[in-house]
């Protein structure tokens, strides 16, 4: 086997690990529309990261957390809805981030825009595998010390908060590890595809499982063989790795949906 | 140290400039059952969200108990689907508890049978109960309970308020309830505070049931109520077909509605 597909292969099965128990929790939390707005501000993060000559990575992270911060800022005022806050903070970070890239390429330097939006699986080098590995552990760390103040606040947000548990520090802390899963799952399936990556796997799990953590389990798994699927139909029929990742994903869902309600 | 669990004077609150609580002043001591009623729209999950330190508010002063442990019983709410959680899963989400006091106080609440089911193939009745549960573990001090017999047939809802009088005696903590039904709660409760933004009155439930104020609230509403069957060990000379007309001219000019 070649040492890309392994580097590829490593690379897809750090980001499904973590993918598994965010996109859990985004399906039970309905906030797939953030996810998609993070995904969005990813490009923008992307674009000053390139301006300000660091890693992609690191760009994406910091104005995730601006975002998030700043979707934080507006909910309280109660006269917009989420979901318009979203679409404006979405829309406004990717038209900023287009924007940008279009200057700098204007200037002659050259910006791969296609990879950000689909992906570039099969070119990540040893030392991004390196760095994923590190985030992905910081992440899943993080996740299993919160997970029953998250789950608790999945299941009722005033119950929770009422038997003390800090909620509003909890979800940000939890929309700061979503905008570092954005930032690593943007070279396995791109930009656009980065919710797709959250939600399916977690939604091919509901059937299999009967405890949230089994569900966890087995989103990481559906996410897993999504992975090994799609990098090897990739290269079988030369097609885009991610988008092939993510249909690989969509077709486990269907064949998951044979099984019966329990 | 105070007597009290829990004490608030003159609290008010305002949200978008509409006055939604009005100098609301209450207390509750260990081992008292006090009821809130009031119509929709009257404040009372306000009042309740602001003693439990949900809501913020910048009127009035409350005062807590030291360490103070809040069992809430927020009202009925829905676990979605998507999210596998049985019901034993659900009571021991953010406790210590072990499984056999968990399986102890479940039995106490007649829910043994339900722990291995998914949460979401309860009965409201049931789920209600899953609820109390959850809370109780928790050792409070003081019960919160939000509507507690929402989604409850009526013989449901005499037995839950019976729990809740059982409860309070083999607890001996002390219990604050929402309610829009005076009848059900009238034998489990030591006082009522009918409320609509401002305190309309308060006291034993017995006279509160004739108060006035509590008559041009919920007269019109209390026709036919005496339809059905009332299994009581006592008379509570409740008659509102008779009392509400003579009610219906009396204004209330104490309060100042600002």
């Amino acid at each position: 086997m070649d040492e890309f597909i392994v580097r590829a292969l490593l690379a897809g099965m750090l980001v499904v690990l973590v993918s598994g128990p965010l996109g859990c929790v985004v399906v039970w939390r309905r906030m797939s529309y953030f996810g998609d707005a993070l995904a969005h501000a990813a490009l923008l993060g992307t674009a000053v990261a390139l301006m300000l000559d660091m890693s992609p990575l690191f760009g994406v992270i910091i104005i995730g957390a601006l975002v998030s911060y700043l979707l934080m800022r507006l909910q309280r005022k109660k006269d917009l809805s989420s979901d318009a806050i979203l679409g404006i903070l979405s829309h406004g970070a990717l038209a900023c981030g287009l924007v940008m890239m279009a200057i700098m390429q204007s200037q002659g330097q050259r910006v791969d825009i296609m990879a950000y939006l689909f992906g570039d699986i099969l070119s990540v080098s040893w030392q991004y595998v390196a760095w994923l590995g590190a985030l992905c552990i910081v992440v899943l760390m993080l996740m299993y010390r919160l997970w029953e103040l998250v789950l608790s606040i999945a299941v009722h947000e005033e119950l929770a908060r009422s038997e003390g548990v800090a909620v509003d520090r909890v979800r940000l802390i939890f929309m700061l590890l979503m905008a570092v899963l954005v930032a690593v799952a943007m070279k396995i399936v791109g930009i656009i595809l980065i919710t797709a990556l959250l939600i399916i796997p977690a939604a091919s799990a509901r059937r299999f499982a009967s405890s949230p953590e089994n569900m966890v389990v087995m989103a990481i798994v559906f996410g897993l063989m999504s992975v090994a699927t799609g990098i090897f139909a990739s290269m079988q029929w030369d097609t885009p790795a991610g988008p092939s990742i993510v249909l690989a994903s969509v077709s486990l869902f269907f064949a998951s949906r044979l099984k019966p309600v329990s | 140290m105070s007597e009290f669990l829990i004490k608030a004077e003159h609290i008010g609150l305002q949200i978008n400039q509409r006055q939604i609580l009005d100098d609301i002043s209450l207390s509750i001591k260990p081992g008292e059952i006090l009821t809130l009623i009031g119509p929709n729209g009257s404040g009372k999950t306000s009042l309740v969200r602001v003693l439990l330190g949900l809501l913020e508010t910048n009127q009035g002063r409350l005062s807590k108990k030291e360490e103070l442990v809040i069992g809430y019983m927020p009202q009925k709410f829905h676990i979605d689907a998507v999210l596998p959680m049985s019901v034993l899963r659900f009571l021991q989400m953010g406790i210590k508890a072990s499984i056999d006091e968990i399986q102890n106080t479940a039995k106490e609440l007649g829910i043994e049978a339900l722990l291995n089911q998914p949460v979401q193939s309860v009965s409201g009745g049931e789920f209600q109960r899953i609820l109390l549960t959850r809370a109780l573990l928790r050792k409070p001090d003081l019960l919160v309970l939000d509507e507690p017999a929402q989604g409850v047939d009526i013989n449901g809802q005499q037995q839950l308020y019976q729990l809740i009088s059982k409860i309070r005696d083999d607890y001996d903590c002390g219990v604050l309830m929402v309610s829009h039904d005076l009848h059900l709660v009238m034998e489990a409760t030591d006082q009522v505070l009918c409320l609509n933004t401002h305190i309309c009155c308060t006291g034993h439930p017995e006279a509160v049931s004739k108060h006035p104020e509590y008559l041009k609230l919920f007269g019109s509403s209390l026709d036919g109520m005496a339809v059905y069957t009332h299994n009581h060990d006592h008379s509570h000379d409740f008659n509102a077909e008779a009392d509400a007309p003579n009610c219906s001219t009396c204004e209330h000019k104490e309060h100042d509605h600002g």
